[in-house]
């Protein structure tokens, strides 16, 4: 078979995480392309309606396996799972999230199986490929496309020889889109007896402390975001105000985090969210690549800077050179007008 | 005391500093050059040394404890299990050889998990969550499965260790998670976990002289004083392991054991977008805010 399998992790909240939604709505393009089917795997504990979450988004089967210890991920369990299920449907692609789950259990996976893995994939493609030194020309293959070296550079990956062709993808780096609110499909349930080993187990959780999902600036169509020109936590209440007024969240560089105007959950980059609102204001932020890396992709950018120069205001469509705490204000007090 | 010897591993990578990366940094086929760049020991595997470290402490007087270090790369990499060495290490072993060039993670941790089985048997290979420079964080799963035993990613802290079980604190996204189990194993370390201690005066003192006959001929020392030096004091011997040393299977070494092929590369350059310039005046930034309001943005 030719079809692509996504892998849907499941979040503490016993829903169907939002970047395997995000794969789902890629994948089922790349799987139009191919003319090919879409699959899902699921594996937890009683989810609820996990038709209605993902026929939305393109799935044509659900492989669903259900099980009273598999409320959380562990490796062992899920490994057994999917390689056993990647042999029987043989899919050309299989796609993870770049998640600690995702992350934990892709490489695993590929190594079992001796075949490609590629990271962090910001962007796929379906094209050919002509091997340099023996000629062979391979069809329709998948362009793994990511960063490397700290982001100085994009490579593009291919797995040409080896099936499946796998890639672990970051959370906001796809468009998550409703493919056909009427699609369906259908649901395999698959029996835990079948598919995990009793030595699967073999790891005890003793005790998780998961804190509870607060600020969402990943799915914010408008960030406000601040740097270390910002100048104090005091200051930046002041892109709270800004961001309220326009229905936006506040996000930060790591040298604001690390100064402490702001908390860790809001940084933006290579080392913390990747986004792609619609606009992006970044006010004081020199624009180092750590930090494009994660904000390149916004569809309109607006950079607030003393400094004519800074490297930021190369990506802005808008820039306004001034001090942030006088900008700012003024576009406050305009847009309240 | 027990006197079954506990045997700990630490795969460490020395990096290429990918904070200052040049347009000479890589060759044509897409492979790393690395002599253009200054290299320093990856951030994550010197936690992973203080985590073997710290068992190593906490098990010594109940029995004896050997912490190996093993580094595949080019030969100049004997300097980091050196520096291991000035920080608590036992030994190390450098796996070298142009066989395993252009390797991709499934090579890599192909020949690295060839390597830890040569030493027989082991209790715990600790990791670095991931390199600064290929950043993939895969090599440690693959090792793990390669190994066929379990997998601990993501290590934060190290909560608990005794001769058959330990217990760790893991990192996720939105919270950590504590995990116990028995041996062997398989810990990858996050770059949270505790930074390395530093080096030990009288181990820079002992072990200052260690080195491999490669860095012996490098540095076109005699090889004769060499030898008997090592002949006193063995551990001074940095090993270096080839291609035929680990036994492998020669078709899943380097580029031709590496399902992945690099088809590209391109430089990150800024491109600059058609750029706009507001004047910091209210009238200005007023017309902007309506553009963006009357285009729908906000
Ligand atoms: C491995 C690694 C990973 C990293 N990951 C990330 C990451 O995920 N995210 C991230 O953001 N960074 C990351 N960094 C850090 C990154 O390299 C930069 O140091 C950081 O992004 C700089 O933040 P900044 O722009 O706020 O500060 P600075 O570079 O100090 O810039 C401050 C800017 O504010 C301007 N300014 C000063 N005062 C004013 C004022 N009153 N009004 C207007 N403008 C003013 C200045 O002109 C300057 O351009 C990482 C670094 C490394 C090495
Ligand atoms: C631009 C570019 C992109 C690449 N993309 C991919 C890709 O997507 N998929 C892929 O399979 N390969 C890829 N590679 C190849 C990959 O970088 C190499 O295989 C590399 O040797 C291992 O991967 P890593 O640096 O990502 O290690 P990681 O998996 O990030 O390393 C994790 C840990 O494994 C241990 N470790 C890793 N390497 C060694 C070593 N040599 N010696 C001792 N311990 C080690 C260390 O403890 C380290 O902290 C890419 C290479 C380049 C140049």
């Amino acid at each position: 078979m030719n079809n692509i399998l996504v892998f849907c992790e499941v979040t503490e909240e016993q829903h169907i995480a939002e970047v395997s939604l995000e794969l789902c709505s890629k994948a089922r393009k790349l799987a139009d392309r191919l003319n090919s089917r879409l699959d899902a795997i699921v594996i937890g504990n009683e989810i609820e309606n996990i038709e209605g979450q993902l026929y939305p988004y393109g799935v044509d089967s659900i492989f669903y396996l259900s099980d009273s210890r598999l409320s959380f991920y562990q490796t062992l369990p899920f490994f057994s799972t999917l390689t056993k299920i990647i042999k029987e449907e043989t899919p050309d692609i299989v796609l993870f999230g770049a998640t600690s789950v995702g992350r934990d259990l892709a490489p695993r996976i590929a190594s079992y199986l001796r075949c490609g893995l590629t990271a962090d994939c910001t962007s796929l493609e379906i094209g050919d490929h002509t091997d340099a030194k023996t000629k062979t020309v391979y069809k329709d293959i998948l362009y793994q496309i990511r960063p490397a070296f700290g982001g100085n550079i994009i490579a593009t990956i291919v797995s040409p020889e080896t099936r499946p062709q796998m890639a672990t993808v970051r959370e906001g780096v796809m468009k998550k889109e409703i493919y056909n609110e009427n699609h369906k499909g259908e649901v395999h349930n698959l029996k835990a007896e079948d598919y995990v080993n009793e030595g699967d187990f073999c790891i005890e959780i003793i005790e998780r402390q998961i804190e509870a999902q607060k600020i969402n600036i990943k799915g914010a169509p408008i960030i406000v975001a601040g740097g270390y020109g910002m100048g104090s936590k005091e200051n930046f209440a002041l892109l709270h105000e800004l961001a309220n007024a326009i229905g936006g969240e506040v996000g930060a560089t790591r040298a604001a985090v690390d100064a402490g105007f702001t908390e860790n959950e809001r940084q933006i980059g290579q080392t913390g969210i990747t986004v792609r609102p619609k606009l992006y204001i970044a006010c004081g932020i020199s624009g180092a690549v750590q930090h494009r890396a994660g904000m390149d992709q916004s569809s309109k950018i607006i950079s607030i800077n003393t400094d004519p120069n800074a490297p930021i205001n190369a990506i802005a469509d808008y820039t306004i050179i001034g001090d942030v705490m006088d900008v700012l204000p003024k576009m406050i007090k305009s847009i309240k007008n | 005391m027990n006197n079954k010897e506990f045997q700990i591993v630490v795969l460490a990578k020395q990096v290429p500093d990918t904070h200052n990366v040049g347009k000479d940094a890589m060759k044509e086929d897409g492979t790393i050059n690395r002599a253009a760049l200054p290299a320093i020991f990856n951030p994550d595997d010197l936690k992973a040394l203080e985590m073997a470290l710290a068992c190593k402490d906490a098990l010594k007087d109940i029995m004896p404890v050997k912490v190996t270090i093993i580094t595949m790369g080019p030969s100049r990499a004997a300097e980091i299990i050196r520096e291991s060495m000035f920080r608590g290490a036992d030994n190390g072993f450098v796996v070298s050889d142009r066989r395993f060039a252009g390797s991709d993670t499934l090579a890599t941790s192909y020949a690295l998990s060839a390597a830890v089985k040569k030493l027989g048997k082991i209790d715990i290979v600790f990791s670095g969550r991931q390199a600064i420079d290929g950043d993939t964080a895969q090599v440690g799963p693959q090792v793990a499965e390669k190994l066929e035993i379990p997998q601990i990613t993501y290590a934060e802290d190290l909560l608990y260790v005794a001769e058959d079980e330990i217990v760790i604190k893991r990192r996720l996204e939105r919270g950590v998670e504590t995990v116990k189990t028995g041996f062997p194993v398989l810990v990858t370390v996050h770059g949270n976990a505790n930074d390395c201690r530093p080096r030990h005066a009288k181990l820079l003192m002992t072990n200052k002289k260690a080195c491999s006959v490669s860095e012996v001929l490098e540095r076109q020392q005699s090889m004769e004083d060499m030898e008997a030096l090592w002949a006193k004091k063995p551990f001074l011997k940095i090993e270096e392991w080839n291609a035929d040393d680990i036994n492998p299977d020669f078709e899943r070494l380097g580029l031709t054991g590496s399902p992945t092929k690099v088809k590209s590369i391109e430089n990150v350059v800024l491109t600059s977008k058609e750029n706009k310039k507001i004047n910091n005046s209210e009238s200005e930034i007023n017309e902007l805010m309506k553009e963006l309001v009357s285009a729908h943005i906000i």
